[in-house]
């Protein structure tokens, strides 16, 4: 099922050709509007009428997450602030939040975006959606709860939390959407299983999944402990919020809303386009009003693929994003990100997908400890299975990674769980 | 003869320890004996108790790693010797014990074993005619 077939399957030149006239617009746009566009383009040498096809694309300048910071709060703002319906902000870990903000007609198109992705999940208005986002200054919430509404579903706004509740109103109301983080939704799901309600009582089908990344056997997983299907949807503050892409009914890859959002791939170094392989992804707003940003690096590595796809869309596919480049961690010169290390463990029926990743130096030397929960019956009585359970779980990480890991089994329930984005890597090194 | 210990799976971390003690006294469940294996990361409890199967219970519904395994109770009298002689008995004859440990009880010496081979261990000491002590009276110690 499509929300906007029109959009969805349009042909390659007629994308091409709404692509073209929407980019001319808003380089009109932000040339007028954006003094910091408006100077980068004078430095260039170029203005609009440069820009006449979205190959023009290319001449265009760059956009990093620290010229957001640098523009903090409201520089980058196309319109007067009169214009602007909402704002939202990233939560930044590190320096200060990144804030975007909306005009009405961003609103709208970006629950449009949402609508798209709902009912390729299969979602209808007769869906009843809990959203267990956050809401707030995190997209996640207001995102994905307009969507809902777009699609005319009935949308019980819980937000993140209170995890007791959430199981009462989704047992008494009958949700049949979940809509949160991969990792509150293991959450809920053990909530669930100590409830003791028999599963029949729940009309939960699927779960819409995304914010954080997550493995194909992490899906596995929820798929199994909840009884649903599970989709990942993709997207990033700076550029949307949630439904930036979405997976279709064949879920091996990530169709993006390109009419919107015009993605390239780069070569990181050279920053030269590449084609039919793996680069930084890029963004270009084609519709957007209140913020337009021109290129945006996500810093994300992945690759497109264009064509129709089985489910009959013809928007680009990307490759699921694993792990994002701000994730990786090097460990004694070699690249690791956390989900190669979810997907181990999720790959040994002893543990649960519950995991902290502590990275240290110590005498010079990186070293990386896993703490990890085990299965309830896979704690012995002896402590030599202990120690071979240790031992079956190191080696495969080292085999896997490239580098050693020290793994502590640790008690059943004792890692915090997440009510949203997990924090599960402590990188003790920064600190240093 | 054959009784039920039960284990719980123990992270290095101060009251825990008391937490489990705790959990089962407000039950009114005893604790006939324990012992705890453990090394720098973690440890592991063993306990005979009075109710196993509630104790089981209680702590599983804490989330505490529990586990019920079966052990034997070997009762000899409480004189230098009496123990080793037991326990040389059974290695000679090829069986072997994963853990076991002792507490004494007055005029008699208890030793809980974890064999290789339950069933022959009891056949075993059964034969060489050494006390094996009933589940139903380990409890009640
Ligand atoms: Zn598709």
């Amino acid at each position: 099922m499509m929300w906007n077939e029109t959009m969805e399957a349009l042909s390659a030149d007629e994308m091409h050709k709404l692509q073209s006239i929407r980019l001319k617009r808003v380089v009109e746009h932000v040339y007028a509007n954006t003094p910091f566009y408006r100077k980068k383009m004078m430095e260039m040498g170029i203005t609009p009428d440069d820009i006449n096809d979205i190959e023009d694309i290319v001449k265009l300048p760059f956009t990093t997450k620290d010229d957001l910071r640098n523009n903090y709060p409201f520089g980058l703002m196309a319109v007067p602030m009169s214009e602007i319906v909402r704002i939202h902000a990233s939560s930044g870990t590190t320096g200060r939040p990144t804030v975007v903000g909306y005009t009405r007609r961003d609103i709208t198109a970006w629950s449009e975006c949402l609508a798209r992705c709902f009912t390729a999940y299969g979602a209808t208005k007769h869906d009843l959606f809990q959203v267990s986002y956050g809401y707030g200054l995190f997209t996640g919430g207001l995102g994905a709860h307009y969507g809902a509404e777009h699609i005319g579903a009935s949308v019980i706004p819980m937000s993140s939390g209170n995890t007791q509740k959430q199981v009462q109103i989704m047992h008494d109301f009958g949700s049949t959407a979940l809509c949160c983080t991969p990792s509150y939704a293991l959450f809920i799901a053990d909530f669930i299983k100590d409830s003791g309600v028999p599963r029949e009582e729940f009309k939960l089908k699927y779960g819409i999944f995304g914010a954080e990344p997550w493995t194909e056997n992490m899906r596995r997983e929820l798929e199994q402990k909840l009884e649903i299907k599970a989709y990942d949807i993709y997207g990033l503050s700076e550029i949307a919020g949630p439904g930036v892409g979405f997976e279709c009914q064949c879920q091996n890859g990530t169709h993006l809303n390109e009419d919107h959002f015009y993605p390239e791939t780069i070569d990181p170094v050279t920053f030269e386009p590449v084609k039919d392989k793996e680069g930084e992804l890029v963004f270009t707003h084609l519709t957007k009003e209140g913020m337009p940003l021109l290129r945006y690096r996500t810093k994300d590595l992945t690759r497109l693929h264009y064509g129709t796809c089985e489910c009959g869309r013809t928007l680009v596919k990307m490759d699921r994003i694993l792990g994002r480049s701000d994730d990786m961690l090097i460990i004694r010169g070699v690249n690791v990100f956390p989900s190669q290390i979810e997907s181990v463990i999720l790959e040994m029926p002893e543990f649960e997908p519950h995991y902290e990743i502590y990275v240290d130096r110590i005498n010079n030397l990186d070293i990386m400890e896993l703490k990890v929960e085990a299965r309830p019956d896979a704690y012995s009585d002896n402590m030599n299975d202990i120690f071979a359970l240790n031992k079956k779980l190191s080696s495969r990480l080292n085999s896997v990674l490239g580098i050693a890991v020290k793994v502590k089994i640790v008690e059943p329930r004792s890692l915090e769980r997440s009510t949203g984005k997990a924090k599960r890597v402590f990188d003790n090194r920064k600190l240093k | 003869m054959i009784a039920q210990q039960i284990s719980v799976f123990l992270e290095n971390k101060s009251g825990r320890l008391t937490e489990v003690t705790s959990l089962l006294g407000e039950a009114g469940i005893n604790l006939t004996a324990f012992s705890i294996a453990e090394n720098s990361e973690f440890g592991i409890l063993r306990m005979i108790v009075s109710d196993p199967e509630k104790a089981y219970k209680i702590l599983k519904d804490a989330h505490f790693a529990a586990k019920l395994t079966d052990v034997l109770c070997l009762s000899c009298p409480n004189t230098p010797g009496a123990l080793a002689k037991a326990l040389k008995l059974l290695s000679d004859e090829g069986v072997f014990f994963e853990y076991m440990y002792a507490f004494a009880n007055g005029e008699t010496a208890n030793v809980i074993i974890r064999p290789d081979n339950i069933e022959r261990c009891i056949t075993i000491l059964q034969e060489a005619k050494l006390q094996l002590l009933a589940a139903s009276d380990l409890y009640r110690l």
